[in-house]
């Protein structure tokens, strides 16, 4: 095969394409490698879980979260913007009325705030907010 | 740290059988990231409280595991159910080892 310069540029550009994919997977985040660990590459439905929080946040160190998902086990909330993504995991016991519950937590910056419910059944349901931070809470 | 926490907890006094009742907690702690550094520039060793649990007469409510991104003085809110008259009890776990609780009894008619 002759090489010119057009076949040349063709066979690069594949080349690099099919690199870039294969080295997607890696570049996952580690927000999502935790729940890929917490749900076993589970199918996360959506719908019966509600996380509410606020748009904007003026200050990173305290952001008011709150998170409802009736009929679940537990629910497990992340950060994706914070060194750490893992923020809590709320465990409902029998005597638990609503399966809700609000805290506040700490956001790095400007990111999603994830929460993903274990339901009864053994299913999972994935919330998901994004939460503009003004001054960061990790207090560099 | 240990000798400046303090847990509070509202609860209401008096309720109905089978009523839901919400709890707000707070407790004051540093919740020290571990992300920090000091003026020298070395990390502040990490130092929060890492599990809490609110339990009624024995059977558990919420059994919650913190992580270095629950705010200063973590506070949580959720609902229960109380069945009879009881105890809650609270229970905060430190990183050093310390555990802190509180009880706060209902009235159930």
């Amino acid at each position: 095969m002759q090489l010119t310069r057009r076949t040349m540029l063709t066979l690069s550009t594949a080349g690099i394409a099919a690199t870039a994919m294969g080295a997607l997977p890696a570049f996952a985040s580690p927000t999502d490698d935790e729940i890929a660990k917490l749900t076993g590459g589970a199918e996360l439905g959506e719908g019966a879980i509600t996380l509410t929080a606020p748009e904007i946040a003026e200050n990173g160190n305290t952001v008011p979260i709150e998170v409802s998902a009736p009929g679940a086990a537990s629910i497990a909330l992340f950060a994706d913007g914070n060194p750490v993504p893992n923020v809590a995991t709320f465990t409902f016991g029998p005597l638990s009325a609503s399966r809700s519950a609000s805290t506040r937590i700490r956001l790095a910056r400007t990111q999603n705030v994830v929460a993903i419910a274990q339901m009864e059944d053994g299913s999972f349901q994935k919330a998901s907010a994004n939460v503009k931070v003004t001054i960061g809470g990790c207090g560099g | 740290m240990a000798s400046d926490v303090k847990p509070r907890v509202k609860v209401p006094k008096t309720a109905s059988a089978g009523d839901t009742i919400t709890i707000k907690t707070l407790i004051s702690h540093k919740m020290e990231s571990g992300q920090r550094k000091d003026s020298d520039g070395n990390p502040i060793p990490r130092s929060i409280i890492n599990r809490f649990t609110a339990d009624f007469n024995g059977q558990n409510v919420i059994d919650v595991k913190l992580e270095p991104a629950i705010s200063t003085n973590p506070y949580f809110q959720f609902e229960a159910i109380v069945p009879e008259s009881g105890e809650f009890t609270f229970t905060w776990y430190d990183d050093d080892g310390s555990v802190y609780d509180m009880k706060k009894k209902i009235e159930v008619s």
